[in-house]
């Protein structure tokens, strides 16, 4: 006979007074962090769970939002121990935050899943020491623009010298993780450090009175191997009619830092950004990543604890635009060159779920002479890309990508348009896995616009 | 805790992805949707095919071993939370739509099918499956016979059970039957299909559905009317019917809802009002505008403020998807939430919403009552804080009052939710002594061992209280009897 294991609340259990402390847990106090406010607030209805890529592969609680908030409760009320286990199911999930378009409660998971990531890394640093990798990505490279100009030049360089072909055709690149050999397919030409230094600090509008001025948020991913469509988007900008400035000290958003559990580097990043965008006094700060724009627009939820940054970080986000909200606020944009061509967009998940921006990309595309413009069954579901999630999840990653390759490939376009660095990659990475490259593109928006205006 | 003989044997038949019983894999399972009501299975198991619910109840029935059937955990009355532990049984796997009879109208599918895919798939071949309930775009058909769901279009159309014409068994012997099928008429013995839909999985496994279609309805149109005065609203809706107009859909929102859905929504709800009716009306055009013109002439008769038509079906879907989210809207107010579905013949209707309002007066309880007007199922929804023991005390006892009144205006404890856990101390109210014995000796016939959904339905003792959840002592409460001011819902 089943033990039956009995009829409990996890609440009952911590007002129980006498229990064990949560083993491998060193430091109670870290359970403080979660704000049972919010996630009593899940009424556990699980509409969430239809819109749940990992939930959708799987069919388990464990993948879904419903669950993850769930196994949080049971963490914060010590009712489970934060393990392996636990790590495991808090990063097997996207951060895609289709969840949140979907619960009409206003559960707000992606800042709860933050939390619980840096509960968990919290507490292997306490317990366990940092894995070294870990924290040379995120305490040394992506927090120093001049770290990231090497990888840059380093990546450059290689490609350059055509070691990149030279390892594809040893099979060097074999002895490369397989996610790792397989992704760098996808990534384009880098720019040479010449053209990097001749960059123009500023780019004036062709309008004869420039309507605004406005900065230019390169970010790090985005300028590193992405820093043509960066150039693109000061020109597109440029023709909008504003004058565009590469502003001086900015850094890294901070997202990966708060996707992955580190607050605290995030936070460090965030000032960094506040002050460049304040010391340069332009209008607002644009950018053409959604998953950078999704955290710039919510640095004020990282300054909870600090009134004096708190209110900075208000008149920041207030400033903070997406490249397609304000081409769309702009007058409409004059194309000189038609371009002949079926186009479908996938939804940067930050963007759609995190911005609220569906829109104002599609009504940019559809606004090109001569494109014909085909929705695709399921847009706003994550590609799988997730920050470095298809790399951390490889398998999980790419099933998801199969998946959206079907409906991508169902509209027949010439291009598939995305708008986040992240997806960029994974789309062409799709493209490539899917064998259509000799019939479609993966672009970001700014590219299709630019090659539309020139 | 599972013996590592059965482990292993059903690891066997499902094999290690479909098996799962680790810390945090028992935790996604002990619960559902229903508010306060946790428990831990000892494994769960997620079968591909008849034949490996077969082999896992096979061994489950020898060794006595519940088995709690689960679609997609969106019950509303407990039903699928493992209160004496065993093994959960997902059968989303199962979500294959076999067929789509267009001569006969009947489509055929697995119990994971998800009820907005089901619609889906039928609606491309201009057929229509009409129950929809809240939960439909994650809600399977395989939880929809359990619980024998309504929705929104109940007041025309009937629910679940009126379209469920032949179901596969696993009955906990491992034996597979087949009841029902595709005739319109089959008076062959007793109709053991319409027992299983409403039963909880408290009987046997549902392994496949055979499910009657009709032809989609030509167009539809979508109306509000808001009300200064409640009972304006329901004697609107009693004027309709009586007018022998039957509405697709009638669903009645009062203000305290209306407000809340207002600011989740935006959707311009006028929230000075005390009441709006969500009319819609399908079928024959000429048809549909007839009606629709008659309902807002008897609306505005009856006392209504505005009526107004949706002009594009774009303004009707926002309408109706304002109705969809007002459960989960009024989460929003407080961390819980406990909606009741306490449903009176539809003449009753103001008095029971009456009812609701003084009940809830006496009790310093918040409740927001919605529904389905047009079928007398009211959805009283309390919210409070499971946190605030003494308030839950009080939630009890409103809602015990309420279902109380609902039985003296011949009405029921549960209209679609079903019973579970949640309401098992209530049945006896309404189907009494002799009625709680049969239906016991029923599930004997079908359960012997008792290993199906134990728990569910049937109370443990004569307490007309809402039973188990947060044992403050840490024991299983089946083990030992508490006073009541130890135990809460």
């Amino acid at each position: 006979m089943a033990s039956g294991s009995g009829t409990h609340a996890a609440s009952g259990h911590s007002a129980n007074p006498g229990v064990p402390t949560v083993p491998g847990c060193t430091d109670l106090s870290l359970l403080n962090k979660f704000d049972m406010n919010e996630i009593m607030n899940c009424m556990q209805c699980g509409f969430c769970l239809p819109a749940c890529p990992t939930y959708r592969q799987t069919g388990k609680e464990t993948a879904s939002p419903r669950g993850r908030i769930a196994l949080m409760k049971g963490v914060a009320q010590e009712s489970l121990t934060i393990n392996d286990e636990f790590e495991h199911n808090m990063y097997l999930c996207l951060g895609c935050r289709a969840c949140e378009t979907a619960c009409p409660a206003g559960v707000p998971y992606g800042s709860m899943l933050e939390t619980a990531r840096e509960v968990v890394e919290t507490n292997k640093k306490q317990t366990k020491g940092q894995l070294l990798i870990r924290k040379v990505i995120f305490d040394q490279v992506f927090p120093s623009p001049a770290r990231l100009k090497t990888a840059g030049t380093l990546l450059w360089t290689a490609q350059a010298t055509g070691m990149q072909k030279l390892a594809v055709s040893t099979g060097l690149v074999n002895i490369l993780p397989k996610p790792m050999a397989e992704m760098q397919a996808a990534i384009q030409t880098i720019a040479s450090p010449m053209q990097r230094r001749k960059r123009l600090k500023i780019v004036k509008s062709t309008k004869p009175k420039a309507t605004l001025r406005v900065g230019l948020f390169l970010g790090c991913m985005m300028d590193v191997l992405f820093y043509e469509i960066n150039q693109a988007t000061a020109r597109v900008l440029a023709k909008a009619g504003c004058d565009v400035e590469m502003i001086e000290n900015q850094v890294c958003c901070g997202a990966l830092h708060a996707h992955a559990g580190e607050k605290a580097g995030a936070i460090e990043l965030a000032k960094r950004n506040i002050e460049a965008f304040e010391r340069s006094g332009v209008d607002y700060l644009v950018n053409n990543a959604g998953g950078c724009g999704a955290a710039l627009k919510e640095y004020h939820h990282w300054f909870h604890d600090d009134p004096a940054w708190m209110e900075r970080a208000m008149n920041f986000v207030s400033k903070q635009r997406d490249i397609n909200e304000i081409l769309t606020e702009l007058p409409p944009l004059t194309f000189d060159k038609p371009l002949n061509a079926r186009v479908t967009y996938q939804d940067s998940c930050h963007l759609a779920h995190g911005q609220g921006i569906r829109i104002q990309p599609r009504d940019l595309i559809k606004s090109i002479p001569g494109v014909t413009y085909v929705e695709m069954n399921r847009a706003d579901s994550c590609c799988g890309s997730a920050g470095i999630y298809n790399i951390t999840n490889y398998e999980m990653s790419m099933d998801i990508l199969d998946d959206k390759m079907e409906n991508v490939k169902e509209t027949q376009p010439n291009y598939v348009v995305t708008s986040n660095p992240g997806c960029l990659i994974q789309m062409k990475h799709g493209v490539n896995r899917a064998g259509v490259s000799d019939q479609m593109e993966a672009v970001h928006i700014v590219e299709l616009l630019d090659r539309a205006l020139s | 805790m599972l013996s590592k003989e059965v482990r292993s044997e059903l690891l066997q038949i499902v094999g290690d992805k479909y098996f799962m019983d680790t810390e945090n894999e028992l935790y996604a399972y002990s619960y559902d949707s229903t508010p306060l009501f946790q428990s831990m299975p000892d494994a769960v198991v997620m079968p591909g095919s008849t034949e490996e619910i077969a082999a896992i109840l096979k061994i489950a029935n020898a060794r006595r071993i519940p088995i709690v059937p689960r679609g997609s955990g969106t019950n509303l009355c407990g039903g699928t939370v493992p209160v004496e532990g065993g093994i959960v049984m997902n059968t989303n796997r199962l979500n294959k739509i076999r067929e789509i009879d267009q001569d006969n109208l009947t489509a055929s599918f697995g119990p994971g099918v998800i009820t907005a895919d089901l619609h889906a798939a039928v609606e491309r071949l201009g057929l229509f499956y009409p129950p929809d309930p809240g939960s439909m775009r994650i809600s399977t058909m395989g939880g929809n016979v359990a619980e024998c769901a309504g929705g929104m279009r109940g007041l025309k159309y009937g629910v679940t059970k009126d379209y469920i014409m032949g179901l596969e068994l696993v009955l906990p012997t491992g034996e597979i039957l087949h009841v029902g099928g595709k005739n319109a008429k089959d008076v062959a013995g007793y109709d053991l299909t319409k027992l299983m839909v409403g039963s909880e999985g408290t009987l046997a496994v549902v392994s496949n559905i055979t499910a009657k279609l009709l032809p989609l309805p030509e167009t539809k149109r979508t109306m509000v009317a808001y009300y200064r005065s409640l009972t304006d609203a329901a004697r609107t809706v009693q004027r309709v019917i009586a007018a022998k107009i039957i509405p697709a859909t009638m669903e009645f929102l009062d203000q305290a809802t209306m407000k809340v859905v207002e600011d989740f929504a935006r959707i311009g709800l006028p929230c000075d009002m005390q009441a709006m009716l969500l009319i819609e009306q399908d079928g024959m055009e000429a048809q549909v505008e007839r009606d629709i013109m008659r309902i807002e002439e008897i609306a505005y008769q009856e006392g209504a403020v505005e009526v107004r038509l949706a002009q594009t079906t774009d303004e009707a879907n926002k309408l109706m998807a304002a109705r969809r989210a007002a459960l989960s809207a009024l989460s929003r107010v407080k961390p819980t939430t406990i909606l009741e579905d306490a449903t009176v013949p539809r003449a009753h209707l103001a008095e029971m919403t009456e009812q609701v309002n003084v009940i809830a007066k006496k009790y310093n309880v918040q409740i927001c009552t919605f529904g389905h007007a047009g079928d007398g199922n009211l959805h009283p929804t309390c919210m409070t804080d499971e946190r605030d023991k003494e308030e839950i005390h009080r939630v009890e006892k409103a809602f015990e009052e309420i279902f109380h009144a609902a039985i003296k205006l011949g009405g029921t404890i549960t209209g679609e939710h079903g019973v579970g856990i949640a309401k098992a101390g209530y049945l006896e109210l309404k189907v009494g002594e002799a009625g709680i014995d049969l239906m016991k000796r029923i599930k004997a016939a079908f359960d012997p061992n008792g290993i199906m959904n134990p728990g569910k339905i049937f109370a443990k003792s004569d307490r007309r209280r809402v039973v188990v959840s947060k044992c403050e002592c840490g024991h299983d409460e089946t083990q030992h009897k508490h006073d009541d001011s130890k135990q809460s819902v």
